[in-house]
């Protein structure tokens, strides 16, 4: 496993995108009912016809177009995406992400910034499980056996 | 009105996983390395979601319906059962090899790296493969 590139604690922007991951989520709720759980928008997306797709897809789009907007025409260097590991590894996780939020119905956004959000003791013991499960994986790949 | 909200939901979310860096698996990596070069910023991005989302649901609880739709989708499922733990886990292992979840790797897909795609299209693939099991399970 090649190592994690360095990153700095930047307190400032995590504090200001965290508050507009939040918004967007209660602007979602507030207008349309609907939980911004993105692994669900995007994984039943393939199941819905209609109204039920537009407004997924109208939401998808609209999370592109806002990374794009910081990616290509925000401050130089503000963001980079640095991937560790190669093909086998990276398509092996995203199986194991996919199934993973379907059978527990839910990812970071759906269980952790809204379900700990609604107070939801389901939700609550879902994010603490793949946080713990994410940390244990990341000592055991980066510091056992990539030592 | 019922087309531009979640148009414009998805442009903050979007924004906001850029802003915060979360879109960087090398710092959702370092912020879950608690033993190496550990990298906090992770947790503000959740506080500062959650400042929002707290408050902001709460307030919700106590209004009639959406401005653009007939009533609140609230999740219903309570139970801590053993698929929503185990998924969790499966899921772990997935975001600990790559420092990427679903919001992120989508955003992400923003900067053209042909492994992206790969991802995205591999959790498509496991999100469909479990819903089609699961549909098996049940008719069994």
């Amino acid at each position: 496993m090649p190592p994690i590139p360095a990153t700095e604690f930047t307190p400032v922007s995590a504090l200001l995108g965290g508050l507009l991951i939040g918004l967007a989520a209660l602007l979602l709720m507030a207008g349309t009912g609907r939980i911004a759980g993105i692994s669900g928008i995007v994984g039943n997306l393939p199941e819905t016809r209609g109204a039920e797709a537009g407004w997924r897809l109208l939401f998808l789009a609209g999370l592109l177009v806002g990374a794009a907007l910081w990616v290509h025409a925000g401050p130089p260097g503000a963001v980079a995406v640095e991937l560790v590991g190669g093909a086998p590894l990276l398509l092996l996780a995203g199986l194991l992400v996919g199934a993973g939020t379907r059978l527990g119905s839910g990812c970071t956004s759906g269980h952790g910034v809204c379900g700990i959000g609604r107070r939801s003791p389901r939700s609550l013991a879902a994010t603490a499980t793949f946080m713990a499960v994410a940390a244990l994986t990341v000592y055991l790949v980066h510091h056992l056996l990539g030592a | 009105m019922g087309l531009l909200l979640p148009a414009l939901a998805g442009l903050l979310f979007g924004l906001g996983l850029a802003v915060s860096q979360m879109m960087n698996p090398a710092k959702v990596l370092n912020f879950l390395d608690l033993a190496g070069n550990w990298d906090p910023s992770l947790a503000l991005v959740m506080g500062g979601a959650l400042a929002v989302t707290l408050p902001g649901f709460a307030w919700l609880r106590g209004r009639p319906r959406p401005w653009a739709a007939p009533r609140f989708a609230w999740p219903q499922a309570t139970d801590i059962d053993a698929p929503l733990l185990g998924g969790a886990a499966l899921f772990g292992l997935g975001w600990g090899l790559s420092g990427l979840c679903p919001g992120p790797a989508l955003a992400g897909l923003v900067t053209g790296q042909p492994l992206l795609f790969g991802f995205v299209l591999a959790l498509l693939v496991g999100y469909r493969g479990t819903a089609w099991l699961q549909g098996r399970t049940r008719a069994a």
